[in-house]
């Protein structure tokens, strides 16, 4: 995974409630079997009509925001279906920060397996970001973001800012502790399912 | 010091803890479907790994399974590619497989606690969100992405936080239990604690109206606990969870000892404390029908759609969800409930497709014929349910009433196969999601319990259940 850098962008306002990971990225899409190429079915029906034309009305088709890699949105995002595949999709699309009052969980881990960051801010600050036009800079090190004259600061666990920052592979890590998780399996015999 | 059930399963899997970081959890059983899978065994190949555990994990065909004939070629070329991918990948890492002419094939929640897969205490993952479904035993269970599944396939076990506990309380006892069902608990819940009411914690659900329900009824229970965001669902194992699991395919041998042991641990300690609390009398429940696009926007049967403001009382982003909710739906505010008609009904998914599910389906379809303006379909929740169901003669009671009865898959639930809702077609749904698109562009789906949905189908619109039993 790259190591997590910088980031002057501006910011896309999704200003939704609820968004599931089936919106993110439609079940017909989910039959590829590798990581890459997701971005372009990305909020597929929400971007494109029955007849595969871009719906001028949505935001993702405004070329303003082409460049964008921060996804400003609304709270619970990311929520239902585990599928890794939304991530992929945001990743490949161009998002490397998705900032929202909250997310789903299973949707929130998945984020950093990916060098994706999401960022919890409340909803007061939200609103500012969704009417912020100009590029905003977002720094994980100091977890600030700058935007005109204003800075927000956010929190985020250090366990998974320093993956992010150093691009860490979490088997790699895990492999570290590989005699403990012996010890473990020695002291408490698991139950294998064919015995 | 008490601890609630979830957190003596958690201490009896802990690895290594450390101060302020994240907790490696070993994991006791690790299942596997064909969608979420291919990219974590590519990882594992390029990176030279192998499986730690083959002997905890097991792995079956279900999202993209076609559910008509099977002897006849898939006809979906990217489907059957993510099938062969899976055998392949079993075949390569020594992973046993139910595959797609395995008896024993079937939707990954509903196959575990048939085969004794599922045990009580245990931690059980699976690269998808109904995982929580086995929690209904007693077991940590939760799903997990992709490269989660790649990390437990390589090492057995999980960096994770701590989630918070919530507890469900449900007293009380349901007026008709047979025409009020423990899907219409769990949406009335879901309902009240909103979707994202259980994000960070495990539920745990106990009381009275808990006791009371089947083991499969509690499935649908610990099912639907993530449309409520919470990480995970428990109910702690009785009487009932032992019988069920006892003389299953894989049920353990020493099962006996097993048991003796769980009656003494797994429960949460008298007195224990829970981060959260939330009680519900069940005898006030009726029969529930979603009628927008998340599983909050549930309404009683008896009642009306209602308006945004309704809804989302004064919460302006609840309201805009709820006006495009509603026109997605196409529904107006204040349209009674049992006015709604129907295209298309399911009964089917890892929520509502275990044989009583169908038994009880079938109780109200017998004798009757489906809406001429319905097409409707049993989907069983395993190649096993779908047996048992056919030596019972619930094939053709469903048959008989124009019902088509199909072979065991996720199907319409999600619609990854060809079982799909054409754009604008409204299905009443055993499923869980409601979703817009969930189960094909531009399809609308209404949420219900299994007799709920056999009612519908037959009168053509929703209807209340309990007049009919």
């Amino acid at each position: 995974m790259k190591p997590f850098s910088k980031i002057i962008s501006i910011i896309t306002p999704f200003d939704k409630a609820n968004v599931d990971t089936d919106q993110i990225i439609p079940k017909q899409f989910l039959k590829l079997i590798t990581k890459s190429g997701f971005g372009k079915f990305l909020f597929y029906d929400w971007r494109f009509n029955h007849d595969g034309q871009k719906k001028t009305d949505f935001i993702l088709n405004d070329s303003y925001y082409q460049d964008s890699q921060i996804l400003v949105t609304n709270e619970n995002f990311g929520c239902g279906s585990s599928r890794e595949h939304a991530v992929w999709a945001l990743k490949d699309f161009g998002f490397d920060v998705i900032i929202s009052p909250s997310f789903a969980d299973i949707f929130y881990s998945n984020c950093f397996k990916n060098g994706v960051l999401p960022i919890i801010l409340d909803i007061q600050n939200i609103k500012k970001l969704l009417q912020f036009k100009d590029k905003v800079e977002l720094d994980l090190h100091s977890q600030t973001i700058i935007f005109g004259s204003e800075s927000i600061t956010f929190e985020i666990d250090l366990h998974r800012k320093i993956r992010l920052l150093e691009g860490l592979d979490d088997i790699d890590l895990t492999l570290k502790e590989d005699d403990k998780i012996g010890i473990f399996e020695k002291n408490s015999s698991r139950i294998s399912i064919f015995e | 010091m008490t601890e609630t059930l979830f957190e003596k399963i958690w201490n009896s899997h802990v690895v290594v803890e450390r101060e302020n970081e994240p907790s490696l959890i070993y994991i006791d059983r690790h299942l596997i479907h064909e969608v979420t899978s291919p990219q974590a065994f590519d990882g594992l190949r390029v990176n030279n790994r192998k499986v730690r555990r083959p002997d905890l994990t097991v792995a079956t065909i279900d999202h993209n399974v076609p559910t008509t004939d099977r002897s006849l070629p898939m006809i979906d070329e990217t489907s059957s590619t993510q099938i062969k991918t899976l055998e392949q990948n079993c075949q390569d890492f020594g992973i046993k497989l139910f595959g797609i002419n395995d008896p024993n094939q079937g939707i990954v929640h509903v196959i575990g606690p048939q085969l004794g897969i599922t045990l009580p205490g245990s931690t059980i993952v699976c690269g998808d969100s109904h995982t929580s479904t086995q929690g209904a035993f007693g077991a940590f269970a939760f799903g997990i992405g992709t490269s989660e599944v790649e990390h437990t396939l390589a090492t057995q076990t999980l960096w994770l936080e701590k989630p918070k506990t919530f507890e469900i309380i449900a007293t009380g006892k349901r007026k008709n239990s047979f025409a009020v069902t423990s899907k219409d608990i769990i949406l009335s819940i879901i309902k009240q604690i909103g979707t994202d009411g259980g994000t960070g914690h495990v539920l745990e659900y106990h009381g009275d109206a808990i006791s009371d329900l089947s083991m499969e009824q509690r499935m649908t229970i610990c099912n639907m606990s993530i449309e409520a965001g919470s990480r995970a669902g428990l109910i702690a194992p009785d009487e009932k969870t032992f019988d069920y699991l006892n003389n299953r395919k894989f049920t353990p041998k020493n099962y006996d000892e097993l048991v003796d042991d769980w009656k003494n641990n797994l429960m949460s300690d008298a007195n224990s404390k829970f981060d959260k609390s939330f009680t519900i009398d069940v005898e006030k429940i009726e029969p529930q029908v979603s009628w927008g696009t998340n599983p909050a926007m549930v309404s009683d049967v008896t009642s009306k759609v209602p308006t945004p403001e309704e809804f989302g009382h004064n919460n302006e982003i609840q309201i805009e969800s709820a006006k495009k909710a509603l026109s997605y739906m196409d529904l107006k505010p204040d349209t009674a409930i049992v006015d709604i008609p129907i295209d298309r009904v399911f009964i089917g998914s890892c929520t509502n497709a275990r044989l009583e599910d169908l038994k009880d389906a079938a109780e109200i379809v017998k004798g009757k014929t489906v809406n001429s303006a319905v097409s409707a379909m049993v989907v069983p929740g395993s190649q096993m349910v779908k047996l048992q169901a056919e030596e019972l003669g619930l094939d053709k009671i469903f048959k008989d009433a124009n019902f088509e009865w199909r072979e065991s898959g996720c199907s319409m639930c999600l619609g990854m196969n060809p079982d799909i809702l054409k754009p604008g077609e409204r299905c009443a749904s055993t499923s869980n999601r409601n979703f817009e698109g969930r189960q094909g562009s531009g399809g609308r789906t209404h949420l219900v319990s299994p007799v709920m949905a056999a009612a519908s189908a037959i009168a053509g619109h929703f209807v209340d259940v309990r007049e009919w039993c």
